[in-house]
């Protein structure tokens, strides 16, 4: 009996990853929580390349001439600016996503380069704010361990008002990763699936939030600087808004922006690229003719020097990074190195059910490589000391490449560097980033034919 | 130093709670008075010390905010976020008060003589609320630990998502949030109300309070129990 051919044409809107959605669906009637950010091909800096100089413009030697890092955050009404090396900052992630260990391998790399680390969710520890030279404190909306003594220890207060992973969401923290610090730290009952609140509790409009921001500035003397973080939505509106209810900073989130722990619709389906979010955010400022007067710090999606150079050209101050972060410390790869030897955690990945490299499985608490968990045995996969030295040269690459970028640029400070400098590769980007498609003065919806 | 007086019609809010931070408990000030606060925003907030401030009117936002130690009374009403993040000490309001009244405090004891708005004791984290009127709708939203005594009645969704905090209510609750639910007073109870309502200075019967805590069914993701996450 002759075999019938198999047919094999996929169905575009019920393709496989759709089908396994909808069984997932019917077998547990709960949506999908995981960690990580948007897996879906978005437009991106990777859609613009820069216009090195030629003989309109003059190149600066590669390797030797000056080209200044420097930042300054916070210069409009607080004291005491934050003075970093580099433009290259640490995302807030809190202690409960993150192992002890982490956080203070952050915070040493980020000493060690000029930067500075950013808490989460949950509070400050002991152990960040003593590795970390420049550390931010958030204000969230569940102010777990929010405490005025760390208020008064940090060196800049973060308002957090949305997350690009989950604009308009709260956090998650699993039971698995609820410890008994963890639980301590938050007042909460051990090993409970954690809700944080999606709203302040005592603020709602931008109207309390200015008179929040005057209250944190009353608190610590007008002394340190006040950053508003939004996830990237109604970027031009949300800026503003930020920028009049006081912000000396303003964070922007893209949805590229990565969580410990939040719903899959949430990641792929809420808030907009950040391509699309930095220059909202930029043409706020300059709208409101703030531009230079309050920072813009741009965050979601950052991995390489060449996003932090296109951020900035953008019109970012600095920009923070999360995910690759994480990456640099071990995240996805598939060992670990533990007493003096690389070890092969490719069976932890598995018993996830997932694989080096496609791992997002950080709300599980049993990272495979020791990074997003609370397992007193996983944890030890990653000691400080070891994430600090990795972390440190992922930096400094970045900032190398950052530089080598500017000085091609023709740039002595990489804060020089400007929209002008970029051409888009798609039209989507050169919609986006307001940047003309390359060989084109065309910028669409901005400028007219080709 | 045992009393100084600050006019807020002659001196900046700011200088006096600049005062407040740095010198006041190097120099051993026991009691400072604020005079014409007139609604202002942010009195006395981030306080570290054991001092007693009296606050002669009303209140603007966040009056006596993340307070630790001190004793601040308000003589009038008191705008949004009364003693908001308290850690310890006490803070007193003679009126009333308005929203997220005690949002998110840590330890403390808040006390309302009026009544309270909306999200009185929202994210508590512990301390106790004694309110001598009626609280505002979402009240006790999140609760996650420490006690709150209501003399009056409660509006809707009373402890909506509570974790371990204790909600003691003597007048009507017009709706119970996800999760409340209203359990017998025991003798620990009893006693408590009757602490609480001692140290707030009003006199009530502990026995005319209804217990409300959490039926913890939300604690857990559990698909059967038809949970809105
Ligand atoms: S390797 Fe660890 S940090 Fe990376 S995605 Fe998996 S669980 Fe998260």
């Amino acid at each position: 009996m002759s075999e019938k051919p198999i047919q094999r044409e996929e169905s575009f809107g019920y393709d496989r990853k759709t089908i396994d959605y909808i069984r997932n669906a019917a077998a547990h009637g709960l949506y999908e929580i995981r960690g990580m950010g948007a897996k879906r091909q978005l437009p991106s800096f990777d859609d613009l390349v820069f216009l090195g100089a030629s003989l309109s413009r003059y190149a600066l030697e590669g390797y030797r001439e000056k080209c200044s890092t420097k930042t300054i955050l916070g210069t409009r009404f607080a004291k005491k600016p934050i003075e970093l090396d580099i433009p290259i900052t640490i995302a807030g992630m809190s202690f409960g996503s993150l192992s002890a260990n982490v956080k203070e391998a952050l915070g040493r790399a980020a000493t060690e380069v000029g930067t500075s680390t950013t808490t989460g969710d949950g509070g400050m520890t002991p152990e960040e704010r003593q590795s970390s030279k420049t550390l931010v404190y958030q204000c969230l909306p569940s102010r777990y361990g929010f405490n005025p003594d760390d208020v008064r220890r940090a060196d800049a207060i973060e308002v957090v008002i949305g997350q690009g992973a989950k604009p308009g969401g709260g956090g998650m923290l699993l039971g698995q990763k609820v410890s008994a610090r963890v639980a301590g730290m938050r007042t909460l009952p051990e090993g409970i699936d954690q809700r944080s609140a999606c709203r302040h509790p005592d603020w709602t409009g931008p109207d309390d939030l200015a008179i929040k921001i005057q209250e944190l500035r009353e608190m610590t003397d007008w002394e340190k600087p006040i950053y508003v973080k939004v996830g990237a939505t109604r970027v031009f509106n949300d800026v503003k808004l930020a920028v009049h209810s006081g912000a000396d900073v303003v964070v922007v989130d893209g949805m590229q922006g990565g969580t410990a722990a939040t719903q899959t619709c949430f990641i792929e389906h809420i808030g907009i690229p950040t391509l699309a979010a930095v220059r909202q955010a930029v043409h706020a400022l300059e709208d409101l003719d703030m531009k230079g007067k309050v920072q813009l710090i741009v965050s979601g999606g950052i991995r390489t020097g060449p996003d932090v150079a296109k951020a900035l050209a953008m019109g970012a101050d600095a920009v923070a990074i999360g995910q690759g972060v994480l990456i640099a410390l071990g995240c996805n790869h598939h060992s670990y190195f533990q007493d003096g030897e690389h070890r092969i955690a490719s069976a932890d990945y598995s018993a996830l059910g997932t694989a080096p490299g496609f791992c997002h499985h950080c709300h599980t608490g049993k990272c495979p490589v020791g990074i997003t968990t609370q397992d007193a045995m996983l944890e030890q996969r990653l000691t400080p000391e070891v994430g600090a030295r990795h972390l440190k040269n992922y930096l400094k690459t970045l900032n190398m490449e950052l530089t080598t970028i500017a000085r091609a640029c023709g740039k002595q400070n990489v804060h020089h560097l400007e929209r002008e400098d970029l051409v888009a590769l798609t039209i989507e980007a050169a919609a986006m980033a307001h940047v003309p498609l390359a060989g084109t003065s065309w910028i669409p919806g901005v400028t007219g034919g080709m | 130093m045992d009393g100084l007086n600050f006019d807020l019609t002659e001196i900046p809010l700011r200088t006096v709670n600049d005062f407040l931070h740095k010198e006041a408990p190097g120099q051993g000030v026991k009691k400072v008075t604020i005079a014409n606060p007139d609604g202002a925003h942010n009195i006395a907030v981030g306080l570290d010390f054991a001092v007693e401030v009296e606050v002669i009117g009303h209140a603007g936002y966040y009056a006596g905010g993340m307070n630790k130690a001190a004793s601040i009374t308000v003589t009038g009403s008191a705008g949004t976020g009364v003693a908001e993040n308290m850690m310890s000490g006490r803070v007193h309001v003679k009126g009333f008060a308005s929203n997220g009244a005690g949002a998110s405090m840590h330890g403390g004891l808040l006390v309302i003589d009026g009544d309270a708005g909306l999200r009185c004791g929202i994210s508590l984290k512990g301390g106790d609320i004694v309110v001598g009127g009626s609280v505002g709708s979402f009240s006790a939203f999140m609760a996650q630990a420490g006690r709150m005594v209501i003399c009056g009645d409660a509006g809707d969704a009373l402890g909506d998502s509570l974790y371990e905090a204790v909600l003691y209510v003597k007048g009507k609750i017009k709706s119970l949030g996800a999760d409340a639910q209203i359990e017998p007073m025991g003798e620990a109870d009893l006693k408590t109300v009757k602490d609480l309502l001692a140290a707030a200075g009003m006199n009530h019967d502990p026995k005319d309070f209804k217990r409300v805590a959490s039926a913890r069914s939300l604690y857990h993701w559990n698909a059967d129990a038809n949970q809105e996450y």
